[in-house]
């Protein structure tokens, strides 16, 4: 019984961890672009795809890095092209954009790589087990968690010392002081953007590694990172942290006791969480309304 | 005032050009069997284009007339399909007591949990209703025994009603369905146009156009706000009802938010700062859609195509193109 609990909690953890990647990149653009991103999870399947096809030629551990890279440039491309031309206007056109942007990017994965799953190779020296005793713990599921630990770090680094995050931060505060201080806001915007689906094709990488690729791997995650933002508190970033592993948690503990719930059981937290505090666990007053 | 030509069964007198339009838009909704036939439809797909654009009314109602934006109203669609489907798998076989049965469970559902959301505005709201809406989703997936899981609902016949001597074949006869459907249509149609006519119509515009003015004016918004959710809801689980009627079916992929973001483009395509707008808007998306996916595989590719062209080049909708209303 405490293995099965250890083994959902380190599940809990790593499914959470993938909430935190995929949250915290929406997050960042509906704080400062007031865009909900539809497309986030096309966005991470892509970079798995983008692994899938560099590995045979620079490797896994370059195309941890370069594959998400590619999945930004193909974010900044569709934000000048399309989502630019939303800001400012009616959210519900926003919404529909992304929305029919996930269904293109969609349709186009299953077109250019079929709807066979496939798997992406991972080398040797971290798919195996760490101990005998505690088998769910391969060395990739460890790599997993420090990948995702260095990638958060880098980002609240980011976020707190150079000048571009806190051009971020003080536009997510109010963008139109940012905006007459002379910073070029549509620039700052871009970036934004390109950050968040970095961290989407990071995720979508490792995600491939753990669960292999198809063209609807990201679906899954969609729906729980935007009750990570909500339950953690619109606007706080560290709110969105902790949304995503609770959730996370949450869900694979009541696996252990009543598995048919385990869907259900974040959307309880969410109501839970709004009936009680409706900003969020850690969100400002008014950031939701 | 340019919403009280647009509603059609304003109370106060209108153009005379107007209401020639609204007899016109309902003798071709009265003749549909009769003349779908010759344009290569079928009454089947014309009876899905009426419950759809049902649905994108009611959604209108909401975002179009109160300017607040719901992106979960597939949940209440799809109670509404449950709701009725059960009904008559499990309890009775009277169609009318299984049509209410749907609108009671999407309608009261909704009422209960609009109450969380009043709050909240703009693109959170949006938010928390996809998030909620998925909570029925996974339990009509979920609940194996009841709803039949990911198969959905099936195992249930809309039965013929009795109207004393009069039967009126719903079962057997697509025409007769469609009229049925008609009839309920009609009915929620005219309470929505006379709800938008009236004094409480005009609040929602109201706070629609300035949500503070309103406020300052004494008007309560949130309790406006989520009457007026509830009334959508209400409105929209009715379409829902119907849509399992008319399928003989409840799918949960009716309670997914895809649907919600498909009931949001019919709204938006036909214009949603007109009364007619949606259904405009539902009829053309279910012909493309029914043609388009009985070309290609790649369906998914050319409805998001779609979803992008409506937004980036004609956000005002159909309707709205044609009357020239000035875009807020």
């Amino acid at each position: 019984m405490t293995q099965l609990v250890l083994f959902n909690v380190t599940n809990g953890l790593i499914v959470g961890a993938f909430y935190v990647l995929m949250a915290l990149g929406l997050s960042l653009i509906l704080n400062l672009s007031n865009v909900i991103n539809f497309a986030h999870a096309n966005f991470l399947t892509l970079g798995g795809y983008f692994a899938y096809m560099l590995i045979p030629f620079i490797g896994f551990w370059a195309a941890l890095l370069v594959a998400p890279l590619l999945t930004a440039i193909v974010g900044i491309i569709v934000e000048r092209l399309m989502i630019r031309r939303v800001y400012g206007r009616d959210p519900v056109y926003s919404l529909l954009l992304t929305f029919g942007l996930a269904f293109i990017l969609q349709d186009m994965c299953r077109y250019v790589w079929g709807t066979q799953g496939l798997p992406l190779a991972v080398p040797t020296s971290i798919a195996q087990p760490l101990s005998a005793d505690l088998f769910f713990i391969t060395g990739y599921r460890v790599f997993m968690v420090v990948i995702v630990l260095v990638a958060v770090s880098a980002l609240f680094a980011f976020l707190r010392y150079s000048r571009a995050g806190i051009r971020i931060r003080a536009g997510i505060l109010d963008l139109e002081t940012v905006a007459a201080l002379g910073v070029n806001v549509q620039l700052l915007r871009s970036l934004n953007f390109a950050v968040g689906i970095f961290l989407a094709g990071l995720a979508g990488v490792l995600a491939a590694g753990q669960i292999g690729l198809n063209p609807n791997m990201g679906d899954s995650l969609l729906m729980p990172s935007f009750i990570a933002i909500i339950v953690g508190g619109v606007g706080s970033l560290a709110g969105t942290l902790f949304g995503g592993l609770l959730i996370g948690v949450a869900a694979a503990v009541t696996t252990v006791f009543y598995p048919t719930a385990a869907d259900a059981v974040i959307y309880v937290i969410m109501a839970l969480v709004l009936l009680a505090r409706p900003r969020g666990l850690f969100g400002e007053e008014g950031m939701m309304s | 005032m340019s919403e009280a030509t647009a509603l059609g069964a304003a109370t106060t007198p209108v153009l005379s050009r107007q209401r020639l339009g609204l007899a016109a838009l309902w003798l071709v909704l009265i003749l549909v069997p009769f003349w779908v036939p010759f344009v290569g439809g079928y009454t089947q797909l014309a009876g899905r284009a009426l419950v759809l654009g049902l649905a994108a009314m009611a959604l209108n109602f909401l975002l179009g007339f109160t300017g607040v934006m719901s992106f979960g109203h597939a949940a209440w669609f799809g109670l509404g399909a449950y709701g009725t489907g059960l009904m008559l798998r499990y309890v009775t076989s009277s169609t009318l007591l299984a049509t209410a049965a749907g609108v009671l469970l999407g309608g009261v559902l909704g009422t209960l949990l609009g109450r969380l959301l009043v709050r909240r505005r703009g693109v959170y709201f949006a938010m928390i209703t996809i998030a909620f809406g998925q909570i029925f989703f996974y339990i009509a997936y979920r609940w194996n025994s009841l709803t039949g899981g990911d198969d959905g609902l099936r195992g249930f016949q809309r039965q013929p009603i009795g109207f004393g001597r009069l039967l009126l074949d719903i079962q057997g006869n697509d025409i007769a369905l469609y009229y049925y459907l008609l009839f309920v249509f009609a009915i929620c149609v005219g309470l929505m146009g006379l709800l938008l006519g009236s004094p409480f119509g005009r609040t929602l515009i109201a706070i629609r156009e300035n949500e503070r003015r309103a406020r300052f004016l004494g008007i309560d918004v949130e309790r406006q706000i989520w009457l007026s959710f509830s009334l959508s809801c209400f409105f929209c689980s009715a379409a829902g009802a119907l849509y399992a009627l008319l399928n003989n079916f409840a799918d949960p992929m009716t309670l997914h938010y895809t649907l919600s973001g498909e009931i949001v483009i019919m709204a938006v395509m036909g214009g949603m700062r007109s009364f007619w707008g949606p259904l405009l808007g539902a009829a053309v998306f279910v012909v493309l859609q029914d043609y388009v996916s009985s070309m290609t595989v790649n369906w998914m590719s050319f409805i998001g195509l779609l979803f992008v062209l409506v937004v980036l080049f004609a956000p005002r909708g159909l309707l709205g193109v044609l009357q020239r209303e000035t875009p807020r």
